[in-house]
């Protein structure tokens, strides 16, 4: 994805630091992020990658430094989080669909309670979406009549009928069976063509490559190398990420096929 | 001329009556209360602020550690005595069970929404919901059904216990008895059919509960 480089951005991560208790979890965080940009956060299992996301919406709160999101400060205590995540969709690893709700209902309710939009208009717009995905017709099911893949893609449909600025996706295909996560990696590669701002956590590297404006990868809850993904993967700078490209390489391999 | 038992009971079964109803007066009012807010105790436990655990835990430790008994004396004896105010021995029988049976459902509701996985509040949330709707369209309809078998088994509980209140003079049907086994002398029959009351009352609301709480498993 191409954007112009004098455009505001529309996240700034300044300095950011949170602990759990004393754990330090993530630290000195500078990140920014451009509308219309994907950025792909790689890094080692317990690195506060899943905590960085969290802290963007508010489900997490930082203890040093800023966020702004447009021109909005994140970091008050007290700020109003119901407004900023309505603009802010999240994802998860395990969808967390409402069980006790139809799919259509899951998708309805914040565009509903939260928004307070018409019926007409939400649920043309509900069904836009199902339709693109190819789930119209499970639109009365309940999620635990859906496989997996399918029950991802609804809870992206969830997050998108809000018509949120930005998306945050956090492995959210790791809970996956491998013949499902296709059909949600090709929901998020299309999106990121119809130039939504996306954050993505995976382990999946060659959809990160694919998809990917910029890469982030962390260690011990710090950035230590950003960079485009075409430079990234081929000449990563740090040691530690070396080390962990590696790992994905040799599994790589082991599979019998070829290196990304 | 002797009257048989079975005479006796016909002609005293409207004062029995009378006590029956009135018991059972006091068990549904105090179960209407009692459920409206132990479910909000039991969420006002679960959304994590400090003090607001404080609170509830200082209320719930109070009905914990002091008998029931007790705080139907205190309410019908230590309220006039000290603040002045007098209410009913029938209206003190059901604030204190309901405020008791607060604890007790709270217990039940509390430990409902904390089966919910804690994925279902960070869904909710992440779409704009703010505390209240996250409970009403998300945690309560969930959490309702885990529930109801054990707020059953409370509600046995409470009508058990409205036979406590006879002795802060309310002329429930535990006191409608004494007082015809005191004109009459018969005890038997009076008794056995305090016995069947109870029985038929809470028998079949356990067996509810217990099934309930099987096909859920
Ligand atoms: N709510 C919490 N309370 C205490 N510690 C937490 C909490 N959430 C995360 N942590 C800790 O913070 C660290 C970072 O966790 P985080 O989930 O952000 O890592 P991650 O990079 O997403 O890992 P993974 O790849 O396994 O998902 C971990 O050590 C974790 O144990
Ligand atoms: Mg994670």
């Amino acid at each position: 994805m191409t954007h112009t480089a004098a455009s505001k951005p529309i996240l700034k991560l300044m300095n950011v630091g949170k602990s759990f208790h004393k754990q330090v979890v993530l630290k000195n965080i500078h990140l920014t992020v451009q509308r219309g940009e994907v950025t792909v956060i790689l890094g080692p299992s317990g690195c506060g990658k899943s905590t960085l996301l969290r802290c963007l919406n508010g489900l997490e709160l930082i203890d040093e430094g800023s966020i702004r999101f447009n021109e909005l400060e994140l970091t008050p205590k007290g700020r109003q989080w119901q407004a900023v995540r309505e603009r802010i969709g999240m994802v998860f690893q395990s969808y967390h669909l409402f069980p006790h709700m139809k799919v259509i209902d899951n998708i309805l309710l914040g565009p509903l309670k939260v928004q307070k939009r018409s019926k007409a208009e939400a649920l043309a717009q509900a069904e836009e979406l199902l339709e693109r995905i190819g789930l119209l017709d499970k639109r009365d099911s309940y999620p635990r009549e859906l496989s997996g893949g399918q029950q991802q893609r609804i809870a992206i449909v969830r997050a998108l009928c809000m018509n949120p600025e930005v998306m945050l996706f956090d492995e959210v295909t790791a809970a996956l069976d491998p013949e499902m996560v296709k059909e949600v990696l090709e929901v998020m590669l299309q999106l990121a063509r119809e130039g939504m701002t996306m954050i993505i956590v995976t382990h999946e590297m060659g959809f990160a490559r694919a998809v990917a404006d910029r890469i982030v990868f962390m260690d011990k809850g710090s950035i230590i190398e950003q960079g485009n993904p075409k430079s990234f993967f081929s000449e990563p700078q740090t040691d530690r990420a070396k080390r962990f490209l590696q790992q994905f390489y040799e599994i790589e391999t082991w599979k019998g096929r070829d290196v990304i | 001329m002797e009257l048989s038992g079975l005479e006796l009971l016909l002609q005293s079964m409207p004062q029995l009556v009378k006590g029956f109803i009135q018991t059972l007066l006091i068990a549904f009012y105090s179960i209407i209360l009692s459920t409206i807010g132990g479910i909000l105790f039991g969420a006002l436990q679960t959304i994590g602020l400090l003090w607001l655990n404080l609170l509830t835990r200082f209320y719930l430790e109070l009905f914990r550690s002091i008998p029931i008994l007790v705080w139907l004396f205190f309410v019908y004896f230590g309220l006039p005595l000290f603040f002045n105010v007098h209410l009913s021995s029938f209206t003190c029988a059901v604030l204190v069970l309901s405020l008791w049976g607060i604890t007790e459902i709270g217990e039940v509701a509390r430990g409902a929404f904390q089966s919910i996985a804690r994925g279902q509040r960070d869904a909710g949330r992440s779409i704009g919901l703010s505390t209240i709707q996250l409970y009403q369209y998300i945690l309560f309809p969930q959490a309702l059904r885990r529930m109801i078998p054990p707020s059953i088994n409370v509600y046995t509980r409470i009508i058990k216990t409205t036979s406590l209140t006879v002795l802060i003079g309310v002329t429930e049907v535990v006191k409608a008895g004494q007082q015809i086994i005191e004109r009459t002398g018969e005890a038997v029959m009076i008794y056995g059919s305090l016995f069947v009351f109870y029985f038929l009352l809470c028998y079949p609301l356990s067996v509810l509960s217990r099934k309930l709480e099987k096909r859920m498993t």
